[in-house]
């Protein structure tokens, strides 16, 4: 199985969160990862949706999904050419002894502490899945009370906007 | 544009008269009461009162299915909306548009478990093409526009429209002509030229070709331009299901239907078959059998107006998006062109096989020996006297797949059923919406006990609104299908499908004739093959009542031949135990 990025542009209308996520159970698929918003147009959101699948049924989930009335467009981003971003919000035992140690490796993942206990911290931090697990990784020896992440979202390099033809068919049928 | 004030109730009755709907079956309630009190007064629409929404939803479906037009069905909420569930399911597996229409509770109250509150939208959205709820009057008329366009372009589709009851209620300025909002909406009909040039390539290469039809291309209303590319290939066809009619049964590149209830000739032809072209059919299981050996030296074009069918359960060599009518235009010109340059494909060889087969195993069956009536025996003659003009609706089951096999069918959407859902219950309803959306037509319906008694409520609503439709109850006292599975998987162990009494000799129950007549409809019986013909032409000399025909039949008769579930196409039965022997023809 090999992790897919979907970038999903969808009509800001209520509801289609449970359709676009009840046509993935449907389907037999399962969401890694979900994150939705606002685009720079009120009038579209956009879901960043990760799954694990092989291409062919990629293939078939995303035609089902382009049949969903509400949904303008979808785009595969490729990893190579596209910055993917989580947030993880963890909060750490750390008491006067291993306090420093815990705030070492803050610093050497460029994350951030974000609030402090007398005997535990939380640290906020973003990037991709690696980094992410790479952290946990380390944190995880002082003692992880809790924590919290993000979907994920993604974003194209390059000047190229996935939004403007979209906007464009939006445009024409208001 | 003109701007009248008028309540949401209005606007929809508006909306839907300029539409252009006719006909809306339905069930007044709670919710959608504000609905039908302009509904009274309209001069354009006959609202066909029925006695359960399920009946309105097959009435709307057969209505749809007759006319070309979207099937219109209305509810309460609630339960009222929830008993459209099945026939929305039903449209959706075989792409029927209806549009169904829905009160919901006040707005205020979505969300708080009020009296008759059901999440309709919420539990129809995988079952529906699209839905819309609304709770603003505003948006009444567009968005009736907006559904009716879903449900017609494109590949068709049930679509539901629920409307809270305040916004039926609220006054408000009502424009007209609306605007469409759909972007995400934009269905493919044109078919990429060449992806068309690429398969009438493979068509003149082929050797063994197979035009393997379905009900898209009824849908696409492209039977003459099918008959045309039929003809100038001679490459067999083989109709589906959902396609009987799209070719004449009489034509003599006619196969038969594929699939588990298939003729040898029909799923041999597709087994052998180096090319596979397509229209409008989706791979279901019930034609493929097991996948893995379904057609195995076959590359494969697939034309289909919904993309998403495409490579879904066969990987397709040539896809092909597009409207059938549109795609098998184009292949005839480009088809036309391989043969002016002089390829054409040289058949001959297969078509001895092919020969062989039909001649070797006919469809075909015993008549009992004791004397008593075979099911096939009846739905032949019905088909026989009542002729390629009528409409037939069957139901779901053994008399289903008799009337695909022993009626024939020469026009295409003569034959309407519940194929992807096989939903029992289905016939009475669609054959009562069929006949108001066909007047003049003869529309019989051929069901089953079983079927009959889920639905048959809706004789009170042809009785009493003038809808004369026939109804042949195939009678064998089970629910036969099922038994027929017992019969052949589960070692004669008739686990619950006996719907007479236990005893030898047990009543039938009810008794048809009487319900017909207690509902206000003619009931006649017949049980003796002598006496077939005769009760049919008295059915059809009777044009202004319903008529029921309580044919009690033979309980062992089976459907034959068969391709177990989930086994090979290549293992089908001919009788029990019995194989054909695929090379003897050669």
């Amino acid at each position: 199985m090999t992790q897919h990025t979907l970038s999903v542009l969808v009509e800001n209308t209520p509801g289609i969160l449970a359709r676009v996520a009840a046509l993935f159970s449907r389907r037999g698929f399962n969401i890694e990862s979900l994150a939705v918003g606002t685009t720079e147009h009120p009038e579209i959101s956009r879901m960043t949706i990760v799954v694990n699948v092989e291409s062919l049924p990629l293939e078939q989930v995303t035609k089902q999904l382009n049949k969903l009335v509400n949904v303008l467009k979808i785009v595969e981003l490729d990893t190579a050419v596209s910055v993917q971003r989580q947030l993880l919000l963890v909060k750490v035992r750390a008491d006067a002894e291993t306090r420093s140690q815990v705030l070492e490796t803050v610093q050497l993942f460029r994350a951030k502490v974000v609030d402090v206990a007398p005997d535990a911290v939380t640290v906020e931090v973003t990037g991709n899945r690696d980094k992410l697990d790479a952290l946990i990784r380390v944190l995880e020896p002082f003692g992880i009370k809790e924590m919290v992440q993000s979907g994920m979202v993604a974003i194209g390099r390059g000047a190229r906007s996935i939004t403007d033809r979209s906007l464009r068919a939006i445009d024409r049928s208001a | 544009m003109t701007t009248e004030q008028m309540t949401g109730a209005q606007a929809l009755v508006r909306a839907l008269e300029n539409v252009g709907v006719d006909t809306v079956f339905g069930i007044p309630g709670g919710a959608i009461l504000p609905a039908y009190d302009p509904l009274y007064d309209s001069q354009k629409l006959r609202h066909i009162l029925v006695r359960h929404e399920q009946g309105a939803g097959h009435a709307a479906q057969g209505y749809a299915m007759v006319t070309g037009k979207v099937g219109v069905c209305m509810a309460t909420s609630g339960p009222g909306a929830t008993n459209l569930v099945t026939p929305i399911s039903d449209a959706y597996m075989d792409s029927v548009p209806i549009v169904a229409i829905t009160g919901q509770v006040t707005s205020s109250s979505i969300g708080t478990d009020a009296f008759q509150e059901a999440d309709i939208a919420g539990i129809t959205m995988p079952i529906t093409k699209h839905n819309f709820l609304v709770t603003d009057p505003a948006d009444i008329g567009r968005t009736i526009v907006e559904a009716f366009h879903i449900a017609s372009t494109g590949r068709p589709g049930p679509v539901l429209v629920d409307i809270s009851k305040d916004a039926l209620q609220a006054t408000f300025g009502f424009e007209w002509p609306v605007q469409m909002r759909l972007p995400g909406y934009r269905p493919v009909t044109r078919p990429h030229a060449k992806q068309v040039r690429e398969a009438a390539r493979l068509i003149s290469a082929a050797s063994r070709p197979v035009l393997y039809v379905g009900g898209g291309v009824v849908k696409a209303g492209a039977a003459a331009e099918l008959k045309v590319l039929a003809e100038l290939t001679g490459a067999p066809v083989v109709t589906t299901l959902m396609a009987k009619g799209a070719f004449p049964d009489s034509h003599p590149q006619h196969m038969g239907m594929p699939g588990m209830h298939g003729t040898v000739g029909a799923v041999g032809a597709l087994q052998r078959a180096d090319l596979l072209v397509t229209l409008g059919a989706r791979f279901d299981d019930r034609v493929t059998g097991d996948l893995d050996s379904f057609a195995p030296g076959a590359k494969v074009v697939h034309a289909d107006i919904d993309p998403a069918e495409i490579s879904k359960n066969r990987h397709a060599d040539v896809p092909i998006v597009g409207d059938a009518r549109e795609v098998i235009a184009d292949l005839i010109v480009a088809v036309q062109a391989e043969h002016d340059a002089g390829r054409k494909g040289d058949y001959q060889d297969w078509w001895r096989q092919l020969d062989a087969w039909r001649e070797t195993y006919p469809l075909g069956y015993d008549a009992p020996e004791d004397g008593t009536l075979s099911p096939q025996y009846v739905i032949e003659r019905i088909g026989k006297l009542a002729g390629p003009e009528a409409y037939y609706v069957a139901g779901v089951g053994q008399h289903q797949m008799w009337a695909a096999q022993f009626i024939k069918y020469e026009r295409p959407g003569a034959f309407l059923n519940s194929g992807g859902a096989g939903t029992m219950g289905y016939a009475v309803p669609a054959a009562m919406g069929a006949k108001v959306g066909a007047p003049y037509t003869q529309v019989w319906a051929i069901d089953g006990d079983g079927c009959f008694q889920m639905t048959n409520q809706e004789l009170a609503t042809c009785a009493i609104e003038g809808i004369p439709v026939k109804i042949a109850v195939i009678n064998n006292g089970n629910l036969g299908m099922v038994r027929q599975w017992q019969t052949l998987f589960y070692n004669e162990r008739y686990s619950n499908t006996r719907l007479k009494g236990k005893a030898a000799d047990a009543r039938y129950i009810p008794d048809f004739v009487k319900l017909a007549d207690a509902y206000g409809c003619v009931g006649l019986r017949c049980d003796r093959p002598e006496d077939v013909d005769a009760v049919i032409a008295k059915a059809m000399e009777i044009d202004d009542a319903p008529v029921v025909i309580d044919f009690v039949v033979h309980q062992d008769a089976m459907v034959w031949p068969m391709v177990a579930a989930g086994t090979a196409n290549d293992d089908i039965k001919i009788a029990r135990d019995l194989a054909p022997e695929w090379e003897n023809g050669d």
